[in-house]
Parts: C-alpha cells; sequence; structure tokens
C-alpha cells in the first residue's frame, strides 16, 4: 500500500515553509561533511519540495511498493537536496543527514541506489537519469501502471550527448508518464553556461525533440505546482518543465555565485545563512 | 543458479591416462560437426525464453538484423525497443526496465557495447546492481572483413574490470543456448560475447552451462590449455595433435571468465608444468590477465597468452585473420612446443 507522503499538501505557505527547512538541513548537512554540492542543491529545492509534498505518490515505510511515482536525480551532486528530501518524508531520520560523506555511511557523495531507500538508481555520472526514467516508463507502460516518473537535470548536465538520445527515446515511444524538469540556474562549474557550452534555445530544443514544453519561475511554488499539473494532462508525448532558478538559492551570498558549486558553507557562513533562513 | 560455487563441471576421468585422448574422443569419432554462429544461437534462445517468461524483454541499437533479436522483435514487438543508434541511451533504457521487475537483454555489437557505453554500464548496471543482461555479438577478429573499428579485442578487458559484472564467452552454439537460459534466472549484471560467425559444435548435445564453472575436456599432465569462445575448438585440435607427438596436453573451457573457476585453474596448474591460455581477445586484461592474476598468487607456474599481442586488427576473411595472429591449432601447438 501505498499514500501520498505529507498528506498531498496543496497549501502554499506550508509548502515554502518546508522548502526552507529543507535548504537548512541542506546547508547544516553540508557544512558537517565540510564539502558538497551547495548551490545546485538551493537552487532545486522549490521544485524537489513540491514533487515530495504535493505530487508525488510514494510510501517510506514501502520503499519498493511497485505502484509508486519515481524520481530520478539525474543530477547526482545535489545529493544532500535528495537525503533531506527523503529524510523530511520518512525514509530515514534527519539524524542521519549527519553521517554525509563519512566513512560507512548511506549517504554517500553521490546517491547510492544499494545502502538508501528512497534512491532509485545511482547517479553522479552526468546525462545518465533521463534514459532510466525512460526504462522506467516503459516498465509502466508494459505493465499498464498508471505511476509518473520525474527526472531533474541540470542546466549544464543538458550539454551530455545521452540526454538527447532519451530525449528522442522519450518522445519516440510517447512516453507521457515522464515528465522532465531542467534546473536551469545558468550555472555550471567552470562559468555561466551561456559561455561555456550554450544550450540555448533551450525551450526551441526540447520543442524539436517532440516535447511538450513549459517554463516556470522555479522558485514560485504555485507556477511550480501548476505546471506539474498540467504535465499529468498531456497525452501522447513527454513534458519538460523548464525552472529558471537561481543558484545558491535562499542564501544572498551563495547566489548566482559560481563559486559555490562545489563547496560546502563554512561554519561562519553557515552561520549567517541561517539568520538569513530562520 | 545463483551461487557461484566454484568447483568443477565434469571432473575429468581419469585425469591423468597416459597419452590418451581422454576426453577429445566424442569429438574425434564426430565427422559431421555442426557449424552455427553463437549469435544465430542467441536469436533462438531469446525467442523460446520469450514465449516461456513474458518478463523479458529485449533491446537493441540498430543492430537487430545482425545481433538476431529481430527474431525476438518479430515475435514480441511490444516487448522489444530499438533505441537507434545510441548505446548508451540503450544501457540507461535497460537499467530502467529492470528496475519495473523486467529482465532486459540489450544488444549490439560488442565493441560498441562495451565501449561506447562503459561509463553507463559502470554506474547503472554494476554500481547499481541492476538486473541487465549485456549480450553481445561480434566479438573478436572473426568480425573480419569490417576491420579492426568493428573488432572487439578488448571487450572482456573492460567487462571484467567492473565490480559485480559477470562474464562469459560462450564456446559454441550449445553452449550459448544454455548460457542464455542460464542467466535468466540469475540476478544481476551479466555480459556474454558472442561472435558473428559460424562455429562448430563442440561441447556434448547434454551439456548444462553452471555460472562460473569451467568445463573441463581433459586435464594434461605436460600442458593444459585453457581457452574461450572459438579458441576451445582451436586448443581441442591442438591437444590432439601435441598429444599424439606425446605431449600430455589437456583442455579447459573457461567459459565464464568472471568469476573465474579457481578450483579447477589450481587443478590444472598443479598437474601440468605449463598452462596455456587461448581467446580471440587482447592479451592484456582478458583470460590471459584473469589467469596469470589468479595463478601468479596462489600457485606461480609458466603461463604462455595466446591472443592479439596488443595491437588493433585489420580487415581480412576470418579464417586469415586467425592465421594472420596465430590463433589456429598450428599456433598453439607452436607455442607448447616452445615453452616445453
Ligand atoms: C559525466 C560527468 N562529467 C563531469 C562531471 C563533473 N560535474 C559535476 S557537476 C558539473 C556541472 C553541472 O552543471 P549543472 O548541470 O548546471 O548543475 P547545477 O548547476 O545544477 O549544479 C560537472 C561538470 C560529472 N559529475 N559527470
Ligand atoms: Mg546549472
Amino acid at each position: 500500500m501505498g499514500f501520498a507522503a505529507g498528506g498531498k499538501i496543496t497549501d502554499i505557505e506550508t509548502l515554502k515553509n518546508i522548502a526552507r527547512e529543507i535548504r537548512v538541513l541542506i546547508l547544516k548537512m553540508l557544512t558537517e561533511a565540510g564539502s558538497g554540492h551547495t548551490g545546485g542543491s538551493l537552487s532545486a529545492v522549490d521544485v524537489v519540495a513540491a514533487l515530495f509534498f504535493a505530487k508525488m505518490k510514494f510510501n517510506p515505510k514501502d520503499p519498493e511498493w511497485r505502484e509508486r511515482d519515481r524520481f530520478i536525480l539525474s543530477k547526482g551532486h545535489v545529493a544532500p537536496l535528495l537525503y533531506a528530501v527523503l529524510a523530511k518524508t520518512g525514509f530515514f531520520s534527519v539524524e542521519l543527514l549527519s553521517t554525509l560523506r563519512k566513512i560507512h555511511s548511506p549517504l554517500q557523495g553521490h546517491p547510492y541506489c544499494r545502502t538508501l531507500p528512497g534512491v532509485e538508481i545511482s547517479t553522479g555520472s552526468l546525462g545518465q537519469g533521463l534514459s532510466v526514467a525512460n526504462g522506467i516508463a516503459l516498465g509502466f507502460r508494459l505493465d499498464k501502471i498508471s505511476s509518473r516518473v520525474y527526472c531533474l537535470m541540470g542546466d549544464g548536465e543538458i550539454q551530455e550527448g545521452q540526454i538527447w538520445e532519451a530525449a528522442m527515446t522519450a518522445a519516440h515511444y510517447g512516453l507521457d508518464n515522464i515528465c522532465g524538469i531542467v534546473d536551469n540556474n545558468g550555472l555550471q562549474i567552470d562559468g555561466p553556461v551561456e559561455e561555456v557550452m550554450r544550450i540555448a534555445p533551450l525551450h526551441d530544443k526540447w520543442a524539436a525533440f517532440g516535447w511538450h514544453v513549459m517554463e516556470v519561475d522555479g522558485h514560485n511554488m504555485e507556477q511550480i505546482l501548476s505546471a506539474l499539473n498540467e504535465a499529468e494532462n498531456i497525452k501522447g508525448k513527454p513534458t519538460v518543465i523548464i525552472a529558471h532558478t537561481i543558484k545558491g538559492k535562499g542564501v544572498s551570498f551563495f547566489e548566482g555565485k559560481v563559486e559555490y558549486h562545489g563547496i560546502a558553507p563554512t561554519p561562519a557562513e553557515l552561520e549567517r545563512a541561517l539568520k538569513e533562513l530562520e | 543458479m545463483g551461487e557461484r560455487t566454484q568447483s568443477t563441471n565434469n571432473p575429468p576421468s581419469p585425469p591423468f591416462s597416459k597419452g590418451g585422448m581422454g576426453g577429445f574422443e566424442h569429438r574425434a569419432q564426430n565427422t559431421e560437426v555442426k557449424m552455427i554462429a553463437t549469435r544465430d544461437a542467441y536469436g533462438e534462445a531469446l525467442l523460446e525464453l520469450g514465449k516461456k517468461r513474458d518478463n523479458i524483454v529485449v533491446l537493441d541499437a540498430d543492430l537487430s538484423g545482425s545481433t538476431k533479436t529481430a527474431k525476438f522483435a518479430k515475435a514480441f514487438p511490444h516487448r522489444f525497443f530499438n533505441l537507434g543508434v545510441s548505446e548508451q541511451d540503450m544501457v540507461g533504457t535497460a537499467a530502467g526496465l529492470s528496475l519495473t521487475g523486467k529482465v532486459p537483454f540489450a544488444s549490439t555489437f560488442a565493441v560498441f557495447e562495451t565501449g561506447r557505453a562503459w561509463d553507463q554500464i559502470r554506474l547503472v548496471i554494476c554500481y547499481s546492481n541492476t538486473n541487465v543482461k549485456l549480450v553481445a555479438t561480434h566479438g573478436g577478429i572473426t568480425v573480419g572483413e569490417d576491420g579492426a573499428s568493428h573488432q572487439a579485442l578488448e571487450d572482456i578487458a573492460l567487462m571484467r574490470v567492473l565490480p559485480n559484472m559477470t562474464v562469459i564467452v560462450p564456446a559454441d552454439a550449445i553452449e550459448t543456448t544454455s548460457v542464455i537460459n542460464a542467466i535468466a534466472d540469475y540476478s544481476g549484471p551479466v555480459y556474454v560475447r558472442l561472435g558473428r560467425v559460424k562455429v562448430p559444435c563442440i561441447m556434448p548435445p547434454d551439456y548444462k552451462f553452471k555460472l562460473g564453472r569451467a568445463y573441463v575436456f581433459r586435464i594434461g599432465k605436460d600442458a593444459n590449455i585453457i581457452a574461450v569462445g572459438i579458441m576451445v575448438d582451436a586448443a581441442l585440435k591442438a591437444a590432439k595433435s601435441l598429444s599424439s607427438q606425446g605431449i600430455d596436453t589437456g583442455v579447459i573451457n573457461m567459459s565464464t571468465i568472471k568469476p573465474l573457476d579457481e578450483d579447477t585453474l589450481l587443478l590444472a596448474a598443479k598437474s601440468s608444468k605449463l598452462i596455456i591460455t587461448a581467446e580471440e581477445h587482447s592479451v592484456i586484461g582478458g583470460l590471459g590477465g584473469a589467469v596469470c592474476e589468479f595463478l601468479s598468487e596462489n600457485y606461480p607456474v609458466p603461463v604462455k597468452r595466446i591472443g592479439i599481442r596488443d595491437v588493433f586488427g585489420c580487415s581480412g576473411n576470418p579464417d586469415a585473420l586467425l592465421k594472420l595472429y596465430g590463433l589456429t591449432p598450428e599456433g598453439i601447438v607452436k607455442t607448447v612446443e616452445e615453452a616445453l
């Protein structure tokens, strides 16, 4: 048996507060670990919170429930975000978050599916999640299961050719049970996406590959929820939501800063950040 | 299936029959040796498996006619997924299908399957330990005329180095059929390497493949040839000729290269002065590598590796190529004679 975690929260203020709490967990976890990916974890918080607390059906007490919706974190470096959400929805205790990246922890630096419930597939090498999501979607179709598959990708990540192979596959097989989300925060490791390797025109690219494309403010809960709802009603083709976001969102001195892609807050930075968030 | 016990499939009987033909006899008397490509046996086995089990799904990357998955595709179109020319996506999609309880068989040429999609195999199949069967055809030099770009000479090395991966190289059509059925019942990542050309059926008709167990044709007391794939046939011919010269030579089909049947290997090493490995693959990292790694740590004996010696292949007909690279009974005989 499954149920919608968080009791299908629809109240926007409650969801916003959950997103704020997740940001706090991420920052604390990263500071404790002393390393990890801050910017891209924070940019995708609102979208992922909306998925897990308002949209997806799953059961933390029965993580293998066949008919659960699936979430594939293709941009695996933002594991802290996934871990915070899984802990908050009850897959494991919040205390476990302090073991992130430490020896013997199931919370590996990048998601590892064999030791942690709620992690569907190991990721970390970019560009692979959408193919896996397609495979699950095809399996659902064969089994006549109406569950959905969500796949979160980075805007730098989609420079990987495999993403576009998978984009073709989803459209070719008319996988309307797939919803891709691009965390369009404009930054990757070496600088702005626009400078490192242009992916624009993003909307047109996905559309040309046969996808239904939506664009939202990735920090606006109402917009995120309505896009997720609309996606469910699109038949015959996959949907992608381009979420316009700010890398490091929620902490003023991390926002839009390319250098906070892959470093953790110092204890002093954490203190300042928590003041902003609390 | 499943439990990876390390004992021999067929204890040699008798192991040290002096100068006798031992386990080669069933073959020597069989003048009408059937010639079947292992990929053809795969196509048939997959079709039969599909009839019996509806959780079998098959993926291909625009080579279904050559890999012979087209047979399954025709019979079960809704369980067959052509991904087009996109091996990386095929591997990821196969992993996803396995997460819904399907048993995916993903096929293309060995070069593309293991090379183009190696990082994908590493992450979403081996590290994630998903139940995906990678069955590649066109392994080795006998791809022939298409030349080096299409001849996988390093695929066994690429797959063997990955944790959780099982690596199997069937010797003929009989063994291929048995392997395909066996791996469908085994849970976990598997790589099976098949060939393009017709090869003689050399395994006993009632042979049953057991994962992790070598098939011992005979243990020799002067030399033992550990072979895989088409080289098992060459090894049998070489052993026959060597034994008739008084060099008592055994042959072992080490079809599971990983996990290696260490007990059988040890028995062979303890029984003779020389171990020969023979494979249609680079001498680096494949069967020869596996055997040397094990023996050097556990029972150091002289080993000679027969295979492709760290070069790329070239175009030519398969027989000419086998001759060029010394992958023939004569090549094995020469190596043994020089070494002893
Ligand atoms: C295949 C692969 N190449 C390189 C990396 C190293 N890497 C980790 S994150 C990253 C940049 C990703 O940028 P983006 O997708 O925009 O992530 P976000 O901004 O959301 O953090 C790179 C290159 C990787 N993890 N995988
Ligand atoms: Mg980015």
